[in-house]
């Protein structure tokens, strides 16, 4: 299963075949892939993209190159809500990241992240393939921006009733 | 749909012999007998299975009696659909916002150029590995 779109904007896509448990995001930028590939490793930057909007990213700890570490946590309003970790199992500057990723609230989960940094003429593809042991835990992924979705959809509905 | 039937459907998907099931009837409708055979199963075992999928709202059966098909709902697929258009969103968002990051690297890197500009970029010598060295030293 995919969704894909025909505009030419930059645009997401995601594949999530039904008898592999793998999540594919791929997505262009117009930046070189040596910029992009920065925005991955270096944590200042990496911080000020990850999200999701209404959470803050500190990083704990960053170690970024071949077997190293690196942990972040989402911080909402002085409470720590999510811890991430993982190492860097190789870092092949501008080319290729292969990471393992795990939230601290499922310990036993683990991702294989494999972020590939394609040239193009005006830009980078970035492709990330994300592998995980089972079919039920893909789905558990692919669903748990439920719960974040929900919760920015309260958010956006108190600021809305505080303006009146 | 609420985040509990999700949940169940989850569940109800995690097993290989009830992702069999639902293979199987979305190629069409079938009984419990043909549901058992392929499994070497009794057909008690294969109920079990399918009362798991009734309940995550999955499978619909006219009936008790095991010569009534079992029917898959269609709604599984889009809600499949559903989760990866969400899942994909999110992705899209936080994108959105690395697209802001690199124009702004790309303007410290070319003060000249317009932020937001599509330019053709160029490489820069950078290693993060070594910077990352050296802001800790």
């Amino acid at each position: 299963m995919s969704t894909t779109s025909d505009t030419s904007v930059p645009e997401t896509t995601i594949k999530a075949p039904a008898d592999l448990p793998t999540i594919t995001i791929e997505r262009t930028f117009a930046s070189a892939p040596s910029q992009v590939f920065r925005a991955f490793v270096e944590p200042e930057l990496f911080s000020r993209w990850i999200g999701p909007h209404s959470v803050e990213a500190r990083v704990d700890h960053w170690d970024a190159r071949t077997g190293g570490s690196w942990s972040y946590a989402a911080w909402r309003d002085g409470e720590r809500i999510a811890g991430f970790y993982g190492s860097f199992h190789e870092i092949r500057p501008e080319e290729r990241l292969v990471q393992t990723f795990t939230y601290d609230g499922a310990p036993d989960g683990v991702s294989l992240d494999t972020t590939t940094f394609t040239p193009l003429p005006d830009g980078t593809r970035l492709t990330t393939v994300s592998v995980v042991e089972s079919l039920e835990l893909r789905n558990l992924i692919l669903g748990s921006g439920m719960d974040t979705g929900v919760r920015e959809g309260y958010a956006k509905l108190d600021v809305l009733l505080q303006a009146q | 749909m609420a985040y509990d039937e999700l949940s169940r459907v989850f569940a109800a998907l995690a097993d290989p012999t009830r992702r069999g099931v639902v293979a199987r009837l979305a190629t069409g409708d079938a009984t419990v007998g043909e549901l058992a055979s392929p499994y070497g199963m009794t057909v008690q075992a294969v109920s079990k299975h399918l009362k798991v999928l009734e309940d995550a709202g999955l499978v619909s059966r006219t009936g008790d009696s095991h010569r009534r098909p079992c029917h898959l709902e269609a709604n599984v697929f889009d809600l499949m659909t559903g989760w990866i258009e969400r899942y994909r969103r999110e992705a899209e968002a936080r994108f959105a916002r690395l697209d802001g990051v690199l124009v702004d690297l790309d303007a410290l890197d070319n003060p000249r150029r317009t932020p937001g500009h599509s330019t053709r970029p160029h490489s820069t010598a950078t290693k993060t590995t070594n910077s990352q060295e050296e802001k800790r030293s």
